[in-house]
């Protein structure tokens, strides 16, 4: 892992300010910098920077190295770190907004399957309105690293002998309401 | 007491976790509590949608909620975790900040509805005294862990304690069914990382079993399907990397209550499972003569 010397002219304050401002982060700027997140998050330790410093990181307005993270994809919102925040900083939804703007800007971690997912479950259910997991993964695995399907074989098996693997697309009747607050043409 | 309760399945009821709806329906069945599937619903967008649109996010949520007003039910149950977050959230925020609704009102806050985990509804509207009375099996399985997972429990805690929740332990208890202090509890399984960044996500469930098998349980008992796949479906991957002899069987708690409160041992997909396949025949199979109580 590689770290860089940051300095403070770099920051984005501003941006800082506005992230402060979604949902969830109103209490940004009163982190201790505890490391209660961190402590309870059961993936710091694979993470490239733990929660406290991503809020660190966000809080002084670091703003490429906080959204080019994989630390904001690994995050499986388990909620841990809000319930245990002293400041009650939602971290899960102020991870949430971080993905989404990495997700607009581009600076998701290319190869990164999971971003991928995210952006194929979007396209799926945006579509027909439910996912349907078998063509969810080969979708993914497609778009990724064909090769782990040779991995997913054995589990594969495991779910077709034992009734668990639908291959059927599932999808919505009434598709058309499915986003009555941002009208869009439905392919 | 009956009701009719609105029924949220979700996609993974659907698809990996259809032993999940199999035995739910069995287990409501057996305590005459009516379960109707909500017409045409939509996916909830689990945590994947949150990342991309947060106002479809809860365009989704919200849709499923307004339907389940006009249908006219006061209670949606939704049994999987991700599921009931994502419809409890959207009330919660909806309500909280109307930014996220959008200048045309066309997302509103439905706070009629009554967002429900079946585990919650077993726990305060049958009742662990109703269930104890209602036993019709006795239990002759061994020790479990009654694991929780993360997005039922938090950040709401409303189906019980967000880090030490207990209803199950004292449901399964008045079944009978012994369990074991799980400290791991409401540690996440990772979710979907074990199809992403499987290593990582693998790693989570590997920690989950181990501890359980350390405390002594010799089964695993879930309230969510993707906490039950991912514990269930990867076994056999970690037998081969870490050398460990772990074959532990991963229910469903309606699985176990539903059995003790005798509904039809075909009807509760216990075939369905992976891993521990011959301890859930010896555990749920049919006594020569069915020992009712």
């Amino acid at each position: 892992m590689q770290r860089e010397l940051r300095f403070q002219r770099e920051a984005d304050p501003e941006w800082a300010r506005q992230v402060s401002e979604r949902p969830g982060c109103e209490e940004l700027y009163s982190c201790l910098q505890c490391g209660a997140c961190s402590g309870t998050c059961p993936l710091s330790i694979y993470m490239d920077f733990t929660p406290r410093r991503i809020v660190a990181l966000v809080r002084e307005g670091f703003r490429q190295d906080a959204l080019s993270s994989r630390t904001i994809w690994l995050c499986a919102s388990c909620y841990s770190c809000a319930v245990h925040c002293p400041r009650q900083i939602h971290i899960t939804d102020l991870m949430y907004s971080l993905k989404r703007e990495a997700m607009q800007t581009h600076l998701y971690p290319a190869r990164l399957p999971i971003p991928v997912l995210a952006q194929e479950f979007h396209k799926m259910v945006g579509r027909r309105g439910r996912s349907s997991e078998f063509w969810l993964v080969l979708r993914m695995a497609l778009r990724t690293n064909p090769l782990v399907l040779l991995g997913m074989v054995r589990t594969g098996w495991d779910l077709l002998r034992t009734g668990r693997l639908s291959l059927r697309r599932e999808r919505i009747r009434d598709i058309r309401s499915l986003y009555p607050a941002t009208p869009r043409e439905v392919a | 007491m009956s009701g009719v309760y609105g029924y949220f399945p979700g996609c993974s009821l659907k698809g990996t976790g259809v032993a999940y709806e199999e035995s739910l329906l069995a287990l409501f069945r057996a305590l005459h509590l009516e379960l109707a599937e909500l017409e045409d619903w939509n996916c909830c967008g689990a945590t994947s949608y949150m990342s991309i649109d947060e106002r479809d996010a809860f365009s989704l949520s919200a849709r499923n909620l307004t339907m389940t007003q006009k249908a006219g039910h006061r209670d949606l149950v939704a049994p999987c975790s991700a599921c009931y977050l994502a419809l409890r959230k959207t009330q919660d925020y909806l309500e909280r900040y109307p930014k996220i609704a959008g200048g045309n009102g066309a997302l509103t806050s439905i706070r009629a509805v009554r967002v429900r985990h079946p585990l919650e509804v077993l726990y305060a509207d049958v009742g662990v005294e109703r269930i104890k009375k209602a036993i019709m099996r006795h239990w002759h399985g061994g020790r479990v862990a009654c694991y929780y997972g993360c997005q039922m429990v938090r950040p709401y805690s409303e189906v019980d304690r967000d880090c030490d929740p207990v209803r199950m332990d004292e449901l399964l208890g008045a079944a009978g069914i012994p369990t074991v202090d799980y400290s791991l509890k409401t540690k996440c399984c990772g979710g979907s990382l074990t199809g992403t960044t499987h290593d990582v996500g693998v790693r989570l469930v590997y920690i989950l079993l181990k501890e359980a098998a350390r405390k002594g349980a010799e089964a695993i008992v879930t309230v969510c399907p993707l906490c039950q796949y991912n514990l269930d479906a990867y076994q056999h991957e970690i037998r081969r990397s870490s050398g460990e002899r772990l074959d532990m069987p991963v229910l469903y708690f309606t699985q176990v209550l539903g059995w003790a409160l005798g509904a039809e041992i075909e009807s509760l997909g216990l075939a369905r499972a992976i891993s521990g396949r011959k301890r859930i025949r010896q555990w749920f199979q049919p006594a020569e003569k069915e020992a009712y109580v």
